[in-house]
């Protein structure tokens, strides 16, 4: 029996289609192969031509890539999404709440619902932002959740991605593409729109700015610059939103507002969406040799004349360790079950669950605590007997870097080959915008697929790719 | 709009402008190579010349070969003037401006720059050569054509018009200034073959060779060409051409921001050198003096620009 098997289909199986892919399949049965081809061939060249690239840096020189697509949808009912916004919506709420609280009273901590060592000694946790509360009380302006599916209801979140998550010009990209690919598809089939996602950027930051602003907010997006792996995405947005898109060269302080430079002088910006990591924000309170951010920023913020988003520090909130808590975070702040279930995950700071792990790393994934963009981690079950080995001295020479989580068995979703649809494992990422209006979660995301075989990481940077997401209407 | 934002479109522009220039001077100089081999290697010599990289290329070569000289100014990544890496620059600073163009100019220089970065990697035979000219000035004219089919007409247009024009006036007044000898009336020379080629060629490099036929009465004359090149409104490499749209997109930019900078008035300046003049009485001053000092005064124009905007600081 082949192992990919074992994974639940999202398409079906053994010739039983499951229901929300039951037009869709329709049509394709109805296409042929090479026309399919000389689709995916088309839109690689549109990705190029659209300059839709991330940057790779090798020792000698700087590369564009592009991100592999593949034209096969992966599809959602509108019945599976409602259940996962509600989910959504309930754990972001606890996260905004949960900053609120550590950047306050810390009445979790208090009541020891966590350690207050995984705060104390977080890297993400800013004494800067202490006893103080963004514009709108808003911490996580976007957020872009991981989630895994291992059953027909069986969801996790995998990753909260509280800090600034990419990946939503993807979204944006892949249904224009398939829009353009495919249009009879989309005159058949009633897919959800996400196209709004900008104009709701807009106004969502909006929603957040400072008192001080006057008549309409202005909003810029800081970005690194053209050589960030993620330019693209930050240009898109900017441009999308019609807002500007600034480097931190162009912003300096002027009369305690954060101003830009242009052609007429200087002129103020209200909401700042930066793409620039906490510790380059600001080199007169954090990294002094960061010459992507803005000097003085940090008083500016903390004088209420400039919103950040997302603000700094909400990276306390999202790293691996904090993950592990989440059910106990949002029973303490909402008071309700989590709807989205986590997945098992050992703390190998805790000596239990570190022989635990130790004894069966093979079946286990194992995270450092702070790592992203899949750098850093063993799939033990995809692992030789030396890679584990080594791993396992790592882990007992700084367990607390670590957790553990079981192999999940990630769902499948077919991608289009030479030979015909071939099964791959895929995740999903939701956005959600939080304003003081409320969370609003645009009905798509970007679906990653591991593009190898039985591959279960489906990180961009480790070769992974793109599908659109689509969200029926009924 | 940011001031670096202003600084990316102008310098997209200029980059872009400049591609296209190197490409009309190797047309010419190449003709020269095939039609008159004994003055190949002093045609080579004024085409580095008025590419400004003299130094550079006698420091990388001995001779004004051919060969050298076309794959110094097409392909070689350590030129900073060759038009792989300006086409690079405009490309980096459309980047840069994304935000400011349309998808349409965008994807046209996105395109230039894959399809000719791409020829552009290996040295270029004189078989491709001609084909690789066209296709730098046909991807040139498919930005320009973008450009004004979608744009609007306000400042981010402005800033990619003076970038065009400060650098075309520029590459046109070192083409005089190259050949002024050349452009000068002296009996000696006239009706000379040696002359008709000289004019025929400053005519080719800034393409209007064919222009200058269909305005005048055909006769090629120093007093004429230069005439064409300094005074002729209408043709649009002309230094009068150049700073009448100077003027004008500095005038348009004052309007449109309700302030009168410094550099409004000196284009205004520079465009007033041209006015109501006669080309003898620049002949009687001194045509290489008269260039050179506009030359002079086009820098300085595009200094005051991107101080008056704000393009760096």
């Amino acid at each position: 029996m082949n192992k990919n098997d074992l994974h639940f289909s999202e398409m079906g199986r053994d010739g039983s289609v499951r229901r929300p892919y039951l037009q869709y399949e329709n049509w394709l049965a109805q296409q042929q192969n090479e026309q399919l081809s000389k689709k995916a061939n088309d839109a690689e060249a549109f990705f190029r031509q659209a300059g839709i690239t991330f940057n790779v840096y090798s020792d000698t020189d700087a590369e564009e890539r592009l991100i592999p697509f593949d034209l096969v949808p992966r599809i959602v009912s509108n019945r599976e999404w409602a259940k996962l916004t509600k989910g959504l919506e309930q754990r972001i709420r606890a996260i905004n709440a949960f900053l609120h609280d550590i950047y306050n009273r810390q009445e979790i901590l208090r009541a020891g619902v966590i350690p207050t060592e995984l705060i104390a000694q977080n890297d993400a946790f800013l004494p800067e932002m202490m006893d103080f509360t963004p514009p709108g009380g808003v911490y996580t302006h976007i957020v872009g959740t991981d989630i895994v599916r291992t059953g027909e209801d069986d969801f996790f979140v995998l990753e909260d991605n509280a800090r600034t998550p990419s990946g939503v010009s993807y979204m944006l990209e892949n249904r224009e593409t398939m829009l353009q690919m495919f249009p009879e598809l989309f005159s058949k089939i009633r897919v959800q729109s996400v196209s709004d996602y900008p104009k709701n950027l807009r106004r969502s930051l909006a929603a957040c700015a400072p008192a001080c602003a006057n008549g309409r907010p202005s909003v810029g997006v800081l970005t690194p610059g053209i050589f960030n792996s993620a330019y693209y995405e930050h240009s898109f947005l900017a441009d999308q939103m019609g807002v500007e898109l600034v480097e931190g060269h162009d912003l300096r302080v002027v009369d305690g507002r954060i101003a830009m430079r242009t052609t007429c002088g200087y002129k103020n910006i209200d909401v700042l969406y930066r793409r620039v990591d906490d510790e380059f924000l600001d080199p007169l309170t954090f990294n002094p040799n960061s010459m992507l951010g803005v000097p003085g920023i940090m008083d500016v913020y903390r004088a209420g004349n400039i919103t950040i988003a997302n603000a700094p520090g909400t990276g306390v909130a999202d790293d691996k360790a904090i993950y592990s808590y989440m059910p106990e975070i949002i029973q303490f702040y909402t008071g309700e079950r989590a709807i989205l279930k986590n997945v098992e995950t050992h703390r190998c700071s805790e000596p239990q669950s570190l022989q635990y792990v130790l004894d069966n790393l093979a079946d286990l994934v194992v995270k450092e605590v702070h790592g992203s963009g899949g750098y850093g981690m063993l799939v033990g079950p995809a692992a030789n007997k030396r890679e584990l080995a080594d791993f396992a001295d790592k882990l007992k020479a700084r367990p607390s870097n670590y957790i553990a989580q079981p192999t999940l068995s990630l769902s499948t979703v077919p991608i289009f080959t030479e030979k015909g649809l071939s099964p791959r494992h895929v995740d999903l990422r939701p956005f959600a915008l939080v304003s003081p209006n409320g969370v609003q979660i645009a009905p798509g995301g970007l679906t990653r697929v591991a593009l190898t075989p039985g591959s279960l990481v489906v990180n961009s940077s480790q070769g992974g790719g793109t599908k659109d997401t689509w969200v029926l209407e009924d | 709009m940011l001031g670096k934002t202003a600084g990316g479109l102008y310098w997209m522009f200029r980059s872009l402008e400049r591609a296209e220039n190197t490409a009309r001077l190797i047309e010419a100089g190449f003709r020269i190579a095939l039609t008159r081999s004994n003055d190949t290697e002093a045609e080579w010599r004024s085409v580095i010349a008025t590419s400004a990289v003299q130094e550079m290329f006698d420091e990388k070569y001995q001779s004004y070969d051919s060969t050298n000289v076309i794959n110094f100014l097409l392909c070689d990544v350590a030129n900073p003037s060759s038009v792989y890496s300006v086409l690079k620059s405009a490309r980096d600073n459309a980047r840069l401006v994304r935000t400011a163009i349309t998808t349409e100019v965008w994807s046209a220089i996105n395109g230039a720059w894959m399809l000719l970065s791409d020829r552009l990697k290996k040295p270029i035979s004189e078989t491709d050569l001609p084909d690789v000219l066209a296709s730098i000035r046909m991807q040139s004219a498919l930005v320009r054509g973008a450009l004004y089919g979608t744009m609007m007409r306000n400042d981010i247009f402005d800033f990619c018009r003076l970038g065009t024009y400060i650098e075309r006036m520029n590459c046109t007044a070192r083409i005089i200034d190259v050949k002024y000898y050349s452009l000068l009336p002296s009996p000696s020379f006239v009706n000379s073959t040696i002359d008709n080629v000289q004019w025929e060629t400053v005519l080719r490099s800034v393409s209007a060779h064919r222009a200058f036929r269909w305005a005048g009465d055909g006769e090629y004359n120093a007093p004429e060409v230069a005439t064409f090149l300094i005074l002729d409104g209408r043709m649009p490499r002309s230094l009068t051409h150049c700073s009448t749209q100077i003027v004008a997109s500095l005038g348009f930019l004052a309007k449109e921001y309700d302030t009168h900078q410094p550099c409004l008035g000196m284009a205004e300046q520079l465009r007033t050198r041209f006015n109501g003049r006669d080309i003898s009485t620049i002949f009687e001053d001194g045509l290489h003096e008269f260039v050179n000092s506009v030359i002079a005064d086009i820098d300085k124009l595009g200094y005051q620009i991107e101080q008056d905007y704000r393009f760096n600081k």
